[in-house]
């Protein structure tokens, strides 16, 4: 499948990314520049972490205003798979396709090390291969990871089952200790209502390869492959039998994503 | 016409900021000082010279950029 990597004035972890895609997946990928329009036939969008615009003004909310977000937007509400990695997450509350808002980290120090987070949903593109309960070890780096939502808000998104990472101990037990940041309700990632988008704080694609201390992050990237193969090789068996003859056997990126996530 | 615009963290937000200022003003010896919030402030430089309009203007420009409404809440004053 193809990653397109959002790449904002400001991003550093854009090319982790790319990397974890092409070189440890063997995926197709691109980057995406924030000026241009055009998704490149991306069959999932990361958005990566860094400073995009410096964090002037809030974190994330000079990006929302990029060209490319309307493409984002469009293509999030055909169903496409998005991910939004730490700033990226950032910039999808700002952007408004996730429900909520950063704070600074409730002790006001960046926290730089290894977390681990709990997997609460595995109904999402990006926690598909996962179990529930899963404890997943991967690293942070922020100072504004502290997810906050007004108490309907909040009520809302945990009846609706939005919340799809915890942080927790390394037993995978809710405990305020070991909640880095302040984030309400321990919230780590969370995703939109719809299940299409989802925003995390902690790095996966910096735990994908035993050598950065780590490989728990595979289960992100494994999701979303697995489940964008399984679309797809749903989509040909349909063709192959008869079903919506006369439709070419190669789906857009965007229709094949749309399969993925509440589409049925 | 100028219009200031004051942004503000909503009371029901934590301001881990202004509660590390507060303590440090009272380990500095302010013990009359109480809660402290930080917030920011921004001047707009308007093209207009009407009053109700450089309001509407600042608010629109708040409410669409400035201020995060989940968070923040904001006032404005014009001159």
């Amino acid at each position: 499948m193809r990653f397109g990597i959002v790449v904002f004035p400001g991003s550093n972890c854009d090319e982790d990314a790319f990397h974890a895609a092409r070189d440890v997946f063997g995926q197709d990928a691109e980057y995406l520049w924030h000026k241009d329009t055009d998704l490149k036939g991306a069959d999932v969008v990361i958005l990566p972490g860094g400073f995009a615009h410096g964090d002037y003004l809030r974190t994330g909310a000079m990006a929302r205003f990029s060209p490319i977000m309307p493409a984002v937007r469009a293509f999030a509400d055909r169903g496409g798979p998005v991910l939004g990695i730490c700033n990226g997450f950032q910039i999808l509350l700002e952007s408004g396709l996730l429900p909520g808002a950063m704070l600074r980290n409730r002790g006001l120090k960046y926290r730089c090390e290894h977390v681990h987070v709990r997997v609460e949903q595995t109904d999402t593109p990006f926690t598909a291969a996962a179990a529930p309960g899963q404890v997943l070890q991967i690293p942070i780096g922020h100072g504004e990871g502290n997810y906050f939502a007004p108490p309907e808000m909040l009520e809302a998104i945990e009846s609706n089952h939005q919340v799809i990472l915890r942080y927790t101990d390394p037993g995978g037990r809710l405990d305020d200790a070991w909640n880095p940041n302040g984030s309400v309700h321990a919230i780590a990632g969370l995703c939109n209502e719809r299940r299409n988008v989802v925003g995390m704080m902690p790095h996966p694609e910096r735990a994908c390869e035993a050598l950065l201390g780590g490989v728990d992050g595979r289960a992100i990237f494994e999701s979303v492959i697995g489940v964008f193969r399984s679309a797809e090789s749903l989509a040909l068996h349909a063709t192959s039998v008869g079903v919506g003859a006369g439709r070419s056997a190669t789906l857009s990126g965007a229709d094949r994503s749309a399969r993925l996530s509440g589409e049925r | 016409m100028r219009a200031r615009v004051f942004v503000t963290l909503k009371p029901s937000v934590f301001d881990p900021q202004g509660r590390t200022i507060a303590e440090a003003l009272h380990s500095l010896g302010y013990s009359n000082v109480g809660d402290v919030r930080q917030g920011k402030y921004f001047e707009l430089d308007l093209a207009t010279e009407e009053a109700g309009a450089a309001r509407r203007l600042a608010a629109e420009v708040a409410d669409k950029v400035l201020a995060n409404p989940v968070i923040e809440s904001y006032r404005i004053e014009v001159e």
